[in-house]
């Protein structure tokens, strides 16, 4: 009994994880619309349109050519109308340190790519309930963090 | 210098609608936390300019039936949570099939159908998020935090939150804290 469809954008340029990703989301209970791009610059591009349709969930790859997640985290967080977007890191494995370093960044979530569909499937149900119970009950936004 | 704020959020949320509905000569009466009488039928536009008016505070009108309880079981449910006095021991689905009329088993579908969450998870939300706003004061340790709210240990305490977040208390702390000082940098 949802009403708003849950728009999440995923920024990642390996085809594979993109598609991986895509088929993850088919797959959850909640409603969503997903869209992908290819790397950073495409994403900031499209970002940048004052008028573009802002995802409530943005992943971001870490380690993309050109314009990296890091940049984008950045860039991202010195823009405005982008401060209730959720970012989520979505990079493979990285140590603690590097881990706090993107929250304090400014990323709200940082996941750990899973190797397995079914982790993936979990992962991203619970990231996308616990944002939606942020929407939904007015929970502090600069609070949220997640690490999983 | 800093401030500490206290909020009493019945009592802006109470003015704010006072305000809105004065402002668009509604007869109105206010009935208990949530709740309006609107006297006489009001058109579709005058609904619309209240409702858009309600929602640059952050208050939405809440459509139909399901809503409305699962807004009943999130209140009660903050309510006990904020609530300063140590909460009896008596169970959470005792006291939320009490305070809502219902039975426990129907209140917690009904959450779990509207939400996509269950009570459990979204208790342990809130008492992670209250957890948070009492480690940001800086007032407490978390030692003191963990009796404040309820848990029988510092380590369970620790450990619900660090379940909950996947960083623990002080990792927390040092996280924002790092986000304040560049913030502090920057301006």
């Amino acid at each position: 009994m949802q009403n708003e469809i849950i728009r999440v954008m995923l920024a990642d340029d390996d085809e594979d994880d993109r598609l991986f990703f895509t088929d993850a989301f088919d797959e959850i209970k909640m409603k969503t619309e997903v869209s992908t791009l290819n790397n950073g610059i495409e994403l900031m591009n499209y970002l940048n349109q004052p008028n573009s349709v802002l995802p409530h969930v943005l992943f971001l790859d870490l380690n993309m050519p050109g314009k990296t997640g890091m940049d984008c985290l950045r860039e991202i967080k010195t823009i405005d109308r982008l401060k209730d977007v959720a970012i989520a890191i979505y990079s493979t494995s990285a140590s603690d340190e590097d881990i706090e370093e993107t929250f304090v960044q400014g990323a709200n979530i940082y996941i750990k790519k899973p190797h397995e569909f079914a982790a993936l499937k979990k992962i991203l149900e619970d990231v996308i309930t616990i944002n939606w119970q942020y929407h939904t009950s007015g929970l502090n936004r600069d609070n949220f963090l997640l690490s999983l | 210098m800093k401030l500490y704020l206290k909020f009493d959020i019945n009592a802006v949320c109470k003015k704010v609608l006072q305000e809105q509905l004065d402002a668009l000569d509604i007869d109105y009466s206010l009935v208990g936390f949530g709740e309006v009488d609107i006297q006489s039928s009001i058109a579709p536009d005058r609904l619309k300019t209240l409702q858009d008016g309600l929602n640059r505070y952050g208050i939405s009108v809440v459509e139909t039936h399901k809503s409305i309880l699962v807004q009943k079981i999130k209140d009660a449910i903050t309510e006990m949570i904020y609530s300063d006095e140590k909460i009896s021991n008596e169970k959470t689905s005792v006291y939320l099939a009490d305070k809502i009329g219902q039975s426990y088993g129907y209140i917690s579908n009904l959450f779990s159908d509207v939400t996509y969450t269950s009570i459990a998870n979204f208790i342990i939300l809130q008492k992670v998020e209250r957890a948070k706003q009492l480690i940001l004061t800086n007032e407490l340790t978390i030692t003191e935090i963990a009796w404040k709210l309820n848990y029988s240990s510092v380590a369970h305490f620790s450990n619900q939150f660090k379940n909950a977040t996947g960083l623990t208390p002080s990792a927390f702390l040092r996280i924002i804290d790092k986000r304040k000082r560049i913030m502090q940098k920057k301006n």
